[in-house]
């Protein structure tokens, strides 16, 4: 017991804390990304899937774990900021990390604030209602409406761009973390990366683009024409 | 060539410290860095005034000694090098070089540009060694070593421990080194027997000086002068797993 306590408040035990978290919160949004797809197949389809993820008692579990994980990686990752800010109390003059590292790598802390503040506010449009409360009409009409508002589904995007960044990082890092990257995995790891830094936020994109700019469309084109 | 040198002045441990800026006029573009300080260190001597203490020992970038923050980069502009190999004409006539000491809670600064680095000997201490017996030397082929295995553990044991790692990064981690250390001899046999012990003791040693942790911005390998790759601290990662959970 001693031992694991040791090893998590070493240095890399810490790090370890936010690289199983995160890569834990990636396969979430595997499932998550499969579950918005279900909105194209159509309104029936889409309010049985939500209604499974309500009902199943699995899935409840999983959802103590998830929230877990979404409450510690941000919490661990302002401890371990807070203690690297400590590790140079003299700043530099000048001070050039951007000719070394990488954009993504040094905008971990901005871009997973955004990232929090997007969770808050999308947890209160679709998570609280679809869990706690009583949706009407339907769950597709809950999202169908949110993406109607272009404020929210730009904010969406925008959020979606930040999650990019962050995984751009987040990543392979988690990897570089576990000790999993090295020269055989390296290649394999940074395509894996790439479906999860680009093609899974661009999935989440596409709704809010569908439904702003393609559901409604027919409504208000005729709008636009004068035509109620 | 003439260049403005804004520099780091601290007279001692205590002392606040502050920048002070002179003109160096007439150094050849082909003279090193070190050698540009050392053209104003005679000036400032002549004139009576307290030359800028900086460390120094090879000028031939194997030793590790020398290491200076120049215009934000540690071991300035330029891969693969040490500052000692950084020549002056990688700048323009007229440029303004801003130098400084490594800042880091665990490098507290001792006098100008001269930082204690006694904390990555005190990592090394802990167990960055084999204990081997000693007596005669032993048979080079005795114990025979793959080709790739031997390589890689020679670009790892190829780190200086000159500190710019700990410079660059902007967390101050000295991760780059102590992986360096840990994979060269985890790689090969006579390492292995103590690997679990080492990286233990190596990783809380480094913890209890003050570097910070590594949040793989990789700015490390970017500044190392024999650029030491990256892929050693998931090794050492891999290594702390191994000694602690499995």
């Amino acid at each position: 017991m001693n031992q694991l306590i040791a090893f998590y408040n070493s240095s890399i035990g810490k790090k370890i804390t936010m690289s199983l978290t995160g890569l834990f919160l990636c396969t979430f949004l595997v499932e998550h990304l499969v579950g918005n797809l279900i909105l194209f197949a159509g309104e029936e389809a889409y309010n049985s899937y939500t209604e499974f993820m309500v009902s199943n008692p699995l899935i409840r579990a999983v959802e103590i774990l998830l929230f877990a994980s979404l409450l510690f990686h941000p919490l661990v990752g302002v401890l371990l900021w807070i203690a690297n800010k400590r590790a140079r109390p003299n700043k530099y003059e000048v001070y050039k990390l951007n000719e070394n590292a990488p954009l993504a790598s040094r905008i971990t802390m901005l871009t997973g604030g955004l990232i929090f503040v997007f969770l808050v506010v999308h947890l209160r449009t679709f998570f609280a209602p679809l869990r706690f409360g009583d949706v009407h009409p339907s769950a597709y009409r809950l999202v169908q409406e949110a993406f109607s508002d272009g404020l929210y589904s730009a904010f969406y995007i925008v959020a979606l761009i930040f999650l990019g960044y962050h995984l751009r990082h987040g990543f392979q890092a988690a990897f570089q973390t576990l000790g999993l990257r090295s020269k055989k995995y390296i290649g394999l790891l940074d395509a894996v990366a790439f479906i999860f830094w680009f093609l899974i936020p661009l999935g989440f994109a596409t709704l809010p683009v569908y439904f702003y700019f393609f559901f409604n469309s027919a409504s208000t084109a005729a709008k636009a024409m004068g035509v109620n | 060539m003439n260049v403005t040198l804004k520099v780091w002045r601290q007279k001692n441990r205590n002392d606040a410290g502050r920048f002070v800026t002179y003109e160096v006029k007439d150094i050849s573009p082909d003279a090193s860095f070190l050698e540009m300080l050392d053209v104003l260190n005679v000036d400032l001597v002549k004139k009576g005034e307290e030359p800028i203490a900086f460390d120094h020992d090879c000028r031939e970038g194997i030793c590790g000694s020398c290491g200076i923050v120049i215009n934000g980069r540690a071991h300035g502009p330029g891969r693969g090098i040490a500052t000692c190999e950084l020549r002056m004409r990688v700048f323009r006539d007229g440029d303004m070089i801003v130098a400084e000491p490594w800042r880091a809670k665990a490098f507290p600064v001792i006098k100008d540009l001269v930082v204690d680095r006694t904390g990555l000997d005190r990592i090394m201490v802990a167990g960055g060694y084999i204990s081997a017996k000693t007596g005669g030397v032993p048979d080079a082929n005795a114990i025979p070593i793959p080709k790739p295995i031997a390589e890689e553990a020679m670009d790892a044991a190829a780190c200086i421990g000159c500190g710019a790692c700990v410079a660059a990064c902007p967390n101050s981690s000295a991760m780059l080194f102590v992986a360096a250390k840990i994979s060269h001899l985890a790689l090969l046999p006579q390492g292995k027997v103590e690997a679990t012990t080492r990286v233990q003791r190596m990783v809380e040693q480094m913890d209890k000086e003050g570097f910070g942790n590594c949040s793989n911005n990789y700015a490390c390998e970017a500044e190392c002068p024999k650029e030491i790759s990256v892929l050693h601290i998931a090794r050492l990662n891999r290594e702390f797993i191994k000694a602690k959970v499995l």
